[in-house]
């Protein structure tokens, strides 16, 4: 069978917030741009995006940048890099403007400005009063946002490759990347694409854990890739526990709730965040109050007939202020919780929401990665950004507001790097004909027949793994439990068979491409988290209770080859101020 | 409780067929919840879903006569059994996968994005609340199809009539203060078909699991059209 093939300028892989993002810069500069996404563009999980996105625009109370800059060093447990975040923060106010331009439906307050709220880990002033630098479109921003990339993208008449699965890269000997092997889902035909430079945009995982408010396609396949191809995953230990899922559903309840005014009650009706953090309270960073709330329902504080969730507290707002600011929210509690939080509270529990580790990059969306001369070299043709990626602005915690930032400023900046490095590399580089074997093979594999196990069985008893061992509260005997877990299942792989081998949007093949991709990833973080000994934002160890900044400021970087750990320093010194050192971190 | 599902597979199947299936239902199941059981009992069957929250607008399908969302639509409210389709009026690809490209063209057709002639301002173009509101009801659309799927104008004439999603947006734009193409957005409406094929039927606010109205945002752009003519 001859393999059918295309060539752009780049190719972008995933078409949420980053990649769009990117395919506009790109197809607005005239280089030929193919975007690759497993579904519909505007099904991307950008679109779940509830709450809104951070610039210190200052249209609500005084803001600016370096405090927004301030918030997100504290937030990260000082484990972010500074240059990447004061990149970040700077570039948030035009980025936001950028939005509004382009459609983008936010809401206004009376003198016509961008509506602001408050969010979890914001102040004025470095650690002064609570701030509000949250830009919303009621609590639907992420779908105001992706429908209005979409749209820039239509307008741009950027080529799409809607409903095509990312099997893998290809790469030749001196390690730089062609382009990728990719399934087209309606036909079953494989496609090369060859292009210059490659976006890898594809989003998170969240679905490695059972509970989670991570869409079906959130599975990490552009991680996954990256892993095969000989790139190690950076900080993969630090995955963020949204406090707000709803209780034994896992669908998000943006922080937007508690920046309105709602508050957390354990059963006594006892707002409890008072103790934890007596500043903050409900607005601490969601580590914060992640661990406050399984720690509630863990001494027997929690509310329902098993204890196993705490409630939030939104009817004291008023109808009013609930349908404007928050009418995503009421609909979701009605359908999912069977409540109204007009006059009932929501019944919530931590989920599983947000990696903050991933593909190593620079502030250009370079991916960088130790090959001889130290551990930030560019992997040529190669970029990722967005949740894939790990810039890292996040560091150990992710504030809110800031993951919507971070997919638009990196995948705005990946796509100008990559307009330069066009120009400086007008040529496809030859093809390595050896690498498309090799990533074909990954396809050809599903087509054994016979006896064998289901995906269905093991991607259960995956998810189960991940989230007894790699949970909230992590000690030793619990992860190197999970580290054997995940081994087991990594090997039991080989013997998983599918049933359908037909041709046509074959769900099931797709299903086992994406449970491949998982338990890839999956050990890249059970790996990681056993080895990193000391709590430090999402990462907490009651074996190591204390952030140990002596043995353990400095980033992880995971390599699939020989499940190997590596160590490179964070960068502390940002572009033009002055470092914020670490500090304890109190709320 | 019984479901009877459509299945076609091109590959094997000359023609489609009704398959039964026994899901068991628990409380709070949604239809995703159950069409997803389906898929554990039997994997070569084949739809789409992703949020599982009614946001990113992936599994509209026809249960019972009626267009909805799996995600969001509680498997309790249907009547036993329960009757799933694709949605009707598209070209089938597989079981409930269907051909959204005429649906997604008449989309792309209304030019769904803001027109500004005017230089851009450093800060943000400023927007009046109440200018603001004119866009509820307008924006939260997730390109589901439902209601394009359920029009009858749209059955027959998918190649011209834009169909109450696409209309939806048209007038999305047309409502916003910011957008400045007012003129050629109506002129591009112009015809017996493109807008004029909506014969009020309704079937679209029936449907919409955003509880959007698309007639109403039809009727809207006529009487713009009304104006502008006079």
């Amino acid at each position: 069978m001859s393999l059918t093939k295309r060539r752009f300028d780049a190719l972008i892989i995933g078409a949420g917030g980053a990649g769009l993002n990117a395919a506009t810069q790109l197809a607005n500069a005239d280089a030929r741009v193919a975007v690759v996404s497993k579904v519909f563009p505007t099904r991307s999980h950008t679109v779940a995006a509830q709450g809104g996105v951070n610039a210190a625009l200052a249209n609500v109370l005084p803001d600016n940048w370096h405090w927004h800059m301030f918030d997100t060093v504290k937030g990260s447990d000082y484990l972010g890099d500074q240059d990447a975040i004061e990149f970040m923060c700077r570039e948030a106010i035009p980025t936001v403007y950028q939005l509004e331009h382009n459609g983008v439906p936010f809401s206004r307050l009376d003198n016509g400005k961008i509506y602001q709220r408050a969010f979890g880990g914001q102040s004025q002033n470095f650690g002064g009063a609570q701030a509000a630098r949250t830009c919303a479109a009621a609590d639907r921003t992420g779908h105001a946002i992706l429908h209005a990339l979409y749209q820039q993208n239509v307008r741009a008449r950027t080529h799409f490759f809607d409903e095509y699965f990312a099997i893998d890269l290809i790469r030749d000997d001196e390690g730089a990347i062609l382009g990728a092997l990719v399934l087209e889902i309606e036909t079953g035909e494989p496609l090369l694409i060859e292009a210059k430079a490659t976006l890898l945009a594809t989003g998170g995982c969240g679905q490695v854990f059972r509970t989670t408010s991570n869409a079906h396609i959130n599975t990490g396949d552009g991680m996954a890739m990256a892993l095969r191809a000989g790139v190690p995953l950076m900080d993969m230990e630090f995955f963020q526990f949204h406090p707000t899922g709803i209780a034994g559903k896992g669908m998000l309840i943006t922080e937007g709730v508690r920046g309105e005014g709602g508050y957390l009650i354990n059963k006594d009706g006892e707002r409890f965040m008072e103790r934890y953090a007596p500043n903050a309270k409900d607005l601490a960073s969601r580590d914060v109050v992640s661990r406050a709330i399984v720690t509630e329902v863990k001494e027997g504080r929690g509310v329902g007939p098993n204890g196993d969730h705490v409630l939030l507290k939104v009817d004291h707002l008023g109808e009013d202020i609930i349908s404007k600011r928050l009418p995503g929210i009421r609909e979701s509690s009605k359908i999912f919780a069977g409540v109204d939080p007009v006059v009932e509270p929501i019944p919530v529990f931590p989920t599983a929401h947000y990696v903050m580790g991933g593909i190593p990059t620079d502030r250009y969306g370079r991916v960088v990665t130790p090959i001889q001369n130290g551990p930030e070299e560019v992997v040529p043709g190669l970029y990722a950004a967005g949740e894939c990626a790990c810039v890292s602005v996040h560091g150990a915690n992710r504030l809110g507001g800031n993951s919507l930032l971070d997919i638009l400023v990196f995948g705005r900046a990946a796509g100008q790097d990559i307009i330069k490095y066009l120009k400086e590399n007008p040529n496809h580089r030859p093809m390595n004909e050896t690498g498309v074997e090799q990533a074909m093979s990954r396809l050809t594999r599903w087509e054994q027949k016979g006896e064998g196990l289901s995906v269905r069985e093991v991607r259960d008893e995956f998810r189960k793994a991940m989230e007894d061992h790699a949970g909230v509260f992590r000690t030793d005997e619990i992860m190197s439990e999970g580290v054997e877990k995940v081994k087991e299942i990594r090997k039991k792989l080989a013997d998983v068979r599918l049933t359908d081998h037909s041709d046509v949007f074959n769900t099931a093949r797709v299903e086992a491409l994406e449970l491949e991709n998982m338990v890839d990833i999956g050990m890249s973080i059970v790996l990681s988290a056993l080895e990193r000994k000391e709590s430090r934002g999402a990462h907490s160890r009651p074996d190591y209770t204390e952030r140990d900044d002596t043995n353990w400021l400095k980033h992880s970087l995971y390599f699939q080859e020989g499940d190997k750990i590596d160590f490179k320093p964070v960068h502390t010194k940002p572009l033009t101020v002055e470092t914020f050192p670490p500090k304890a971190r109190v709320y | 409780m019984k479901f009877i599902v459509f299945r076609f597979n091109p590959d094997t199947d000359t023609t489609p067929r009704m398959q039964e299936y026994d899901i068991e239902v628990t409380r709070g199941m949604m239809l995703r919840d159950a069409l997803m059981e389906v898929k554990r009992q039997d994997e070569s069957f084949s739809f789409r879903h992703s949020c599982g929250e009614g946001v990113c607008g992936s599994d509209g399908v026809n249960a019972n006569g009626t267009n909805v969302l799996g995600c969001i639509t509680q498997v309790a409210d249907l009547k036993e059994p329960i009757t799933i389709r694709p949605l009707p009026g598209r070209p089938v690809v597989r079981d409930l996968v269907v051909d959204m490209s005429q649906f997604y063209q008449q989309y792309r057709a209304v030019k769904p994005y803001l027109i500004r002639k005017d230089p851009l301002p450093e800060q943000e173009i400023l927007q009046s609340p109440e200018d603001r509101d004119k866009l509820d009801g307008l924006y939260e659309c997730i390109m589901c199809g439902c209601c394009s799927t359920a029009c009858p104008s749209f059955w027959w004439n998918p190649d011209k009539f834009h169909g109450p999603q696409a209309l939806l947006q048209s007038w999305r734009f047309l409502a916003d203060s910011r957008d400045q193409a007012t003129e050629e957005r109506l002129d591009a409406l112009e015809g017996p078909y493109k807008l004029f094929r909506c014969h009020t039927i309704m079937n679209c606010v029936e449907v919409c699991p955003k509880h959007l109205n698309p007639t109403k945002a039809i009727g809207h752009i006529k009487e713009l059209m009304l104006k502008h003519a006079i």
